[in-house]
């Protein structure tokens, strides 16, 4: 089936329609966390929704979408509550923290699974696609109910923008300014919570932190602001979103959690090698054309000392001889400024190989490189030193 | 001969010593790993050493091969050489790098699942959660004895531990609590650290079956972040996140049994039982010694900040005092 057809049919729409939401309120809200370095937080809080699903699924005995996210939420808002219990009332470090928070609350989840699973019998099919996150398992109501959350997260964070911006960079300064911090942060991580939850049936609680962490870190390497930072994530979630709905409705039994993730990677990947300024490979492009240059510079002023040493400003020295002052062969660097016109070739004794003599112009050029380290003044050339 | 066959014949002896010797493997492991602040990346291997797995099923195959341990090694390796790779850029911090290589390794081992190995008995949902409950059913002669594949397996790993940790239990606690005086004194706290992770890759392989990875991760940072809050030594830290190891799989055994419940979500859910034990009754860092604490009036030099104790205790024991008191709370820079 090519993607074009996928797009006509009603299911896949409203699931890439789904995905792309998913991803957008995961990537905007994705971006406060990476920023404040909390992107375990996310890992922590996806496994952790694990009991909240299941306890969502046995109060409410059946598989509707709203007490599962109820639960999954108020599981995920226990665990960070927990992680935050113990760094600040015992000596437990961050990292201990989160991992004790994420792998009791799984526990506890796998435990309340199985119970779940004897209660209620076969209907429990349904639940294991919160592991994984199956496309196929979204119902239309599940899609209003995943859009409504989603755009009020978005709302949210809209109208305390000024505010998550100055706790996220500076909470001191944000604390000076008389902002409840605690509970602005508090709000923070529960939206971001939010953003978890509501991908859960899409994405699985295991590979949800993909879905925070990745969009935001590729958005990081193009922009130095917040708010492009946060609309280029959105962008990028929904288009990770989109792609791994479309991928895994095209292909028999591809979990759609995987592809998402996997999409985004790619988008990482891209990003950290492509983006402008901060990208490995501009960066590998920048210090390249950085080393030229400098090559450049040594033999033109090598060229230049030379001929002020021989008291000779038209002296043409041997191309070994500078190889020899460059600790390399310089051929391809001479040929270069041969090129813009800064040195020129001469014929001296032809058993001796080429020699090299200084432009007019690639003689001010060197000059001027040379001023800054204690060059000579113009009219001492030639002379004695 | 007889007797010893007929306790190993009895499955819930089995099972309960599984996850005995998961809890004490990865305990023996995890302690380091808490203390080096490296605890998430436990977290990050267990996950993708899924790949690892499927990439050994799909060169050979077969699940039943040596080669599954390497392969999940390097996968754990991969994860700890890409997360480092990426901080190295500079470009994302350390918990986003950890939060973007293992997804990405896990997410493609459930599609090779997903695409190549739909009918065998692998999927990932086992994998996550493990089935101890059948540890029983698999058997292996030794000798005159027939015994449960996963306790024979389990008992190798542990062995391997236990003689890692001992035999180099100097450079270990030296390189965690010091590293720049390990680089000094000659030693590499950088591959010390890469060899604690590949055997914490192994270890997850023999514990996939037992209880599960991402269980397997409790079994790592639950009983030494218990044992942490119970002493300041390492080597009772040790002791202790081993003994409540064993004691969550029994516990967590019964547990499981009386209400019917997955075995392994059990074992690992008791040891946060004890981890909330130690945070209420541990005797200096417990919430209630310190509440009693801050009602007493402090003798002059109290060892009130946590950890400055460790040196009197230290020359109090004998230790030698040529070793760095081990205080636990000075360093926990990684690698």
């Amino acid at each position: 089936m090519d993607i074009i057809a996928l797009l006509g049919d009603f299911t896949v729409r409203s699931v890439a329609l789904g995905a792309a939401l998913v991803g957008l309120v995961a990537g905007a809200l994705g971006s406060f966390a990476l920023l404040r370095r909390q992107s375990l937080l996310g890992d922590t809080l996806s496994h952790a929704a694990l009991p909240g699903i299941a306890l969502g699924f046995l109060v409410s005995g059946s598989r509707s979408l709203t007490p599962i996210l109820a639960g999954a939420l108020i599981s995920g808002a226990l665990a960070a509550l927990l992680v935050l219990l113990l760094t600040r009332t015992t000596r437990i470090k961050d990292d201990a923290a989160l991992g004790v928070s994420l792998s009791l609350f799984f526990a506890v989840g796998t435990v309340l699974l199985t119970y779940a699973q004897r209660q209620v019998g076969a209907a429990q099919a349904g639940l294991d696609a919160f592991l994984f996150g199956q496309a196929a398992a979204v119902l239309p109501a599940d899609l209003t109910l995943i859009g409504g959350v989603g755009v009020a997260a978005l709302l949210a964070l809209a109208l305390l923008w000024k505010e998550f911006k100055a706790v996220t960079f500076d909470a001191d300064f944000a604390r000076s300014l008389g902002l409840p911090v605690l509970a602005l942060e508090a709000l923070l991580t529960l939206l971001i919570a939010v953003a978890v939850v509501i991908g859960l049936q899409l994405v699985g609680v295991i590979l949800m932190v993909a879905l925070i962490v990745a969009p935001a870190a590729a958005a990081r390497q193009w922009t130095r602001r917040l708010e492009g930072m946060v609309a280029l994530a959105a962008a990028f979630g929904a288009l990770a979103g989109v792609a791994g709905a479309l991928v895994s409705a095209s292909a028999r039994g591809l979990a759609t959690g995987p592809v998402i993730v996997l999409a985004a990677s790619a988008l990482v990947l891209a990003s950290l090698i492509a983006a402008p300024e901060r990208g490995l490979a501009w960066q590998a492009a920048r210090s390249w054309a950085r080393r030229r240059a400098l090559g450049s510079h040594r033999v033109l002023v090598d060229l230049l000392r030379l001929g002020q040493d021989h008291r000779d400003p038209a002296y043409a020295s041997e191309q070994g001889m500078l190889d020899t002052y460059f600790g390399g062969p310089t051929g391809h660097v001479l040929r270069r400024l041969r090129r813009r016109g800064l040195v020129e070739r001469v014929e001296h004794m032809p058993e001796e190989g080429a020699h090299w003599v200084l432009t007019p112009a690639g003689r001010s050029q060197a000059r001027e490189l040379q001023a800054p380290f204690g060059g000579r003044p113009e009219r001492d050339e030639g002379a004695t030193r | 001969m007889t007797a010893l066959q007929a306790w190993l014949d009895t499955p819930s002896v089995t099972i309960v010593a599984v996850g005995a010797l998961v809890g004490v493997a990865a305990t023996l492991l995890g302690t380091f790993l808490v203390l080096r602040r490296e605890s998430m990346l436990s977290d990050a291997i267990s996950h993708s050493v899924l790949l690892g797995i499927v990439g050994a099923y799909l060169l050979t195959g077969t699940l039943d091969t040596p080669l599954h341990v390497v392969g999940a090694a390097l996968a754990g390796l991969a994860t700890v050489v890409l997360t480092d790779l990426l901080v190295r850029s500079r470009r994302v911090k350390q918990d986003a790098a950890i939060g973007l290589v293992f997804p990405a390794l896990f997410a493609a081992a459930v599609l090779l699942i997903n695409v190549y190995a739909r009918d065998v008995h692998l999927d990932a949902d086992a994998v996550l959660l493990g089935e101890i409950a059948f540890a029983w059913l698999d058997v292996v002669r030794v000798g005159e004895l027939e015994v449960a594949r996963s306790l024979l397996t389990m008992l190798v790993v542990t062995a391997v531990n236990l003689a890692f940790v001992t035999l180099l239990y100097k450079e270990l606690k030296l390189s965690t609590f010091d590293p720049a005086l390990a680089v000094a004194l000659g030693l590499r706290p950088g591959l010390i650290g890469l060899a604690l992770l590949s055997l914490l890759s192994v270890t997850a392989v023999g514990a996939f079956d037992a209880v599960g990875a991402i269980l397997f991760v409790a079994f790592v940072i639950v009983p030494p972040t218990a044992a942490y809050l119970l002493t300041d030594r390492l080597w009772r830290m040790l002791a202790y996140g081993s003994a409540i190891a064993v004691a969550s799989s029994v516990i967590g055994y019964r547990v499981a049994v009386a209400l019917d419940v997955s075995i392994g979500g059990s074992m690992a859910s008791v040891t946060g039982a004890f981890l909330f034990l130690a945070l209420a009754f541990g005797p200096r860092h417990g919430l209630i010694a310190r509440a009693l604490r801050r009602r007493a009036p402090q003798p002059p030099p109290a060892a009130a900040g946590a950890g400055t104790a460790a040196v009197p205790t230290a020359a109090r024991e004998g230790v030698d005092t040529r070793t760095p008191a081990p205080a636990l709370i000075t360093t926990g820079g990684g690698r």
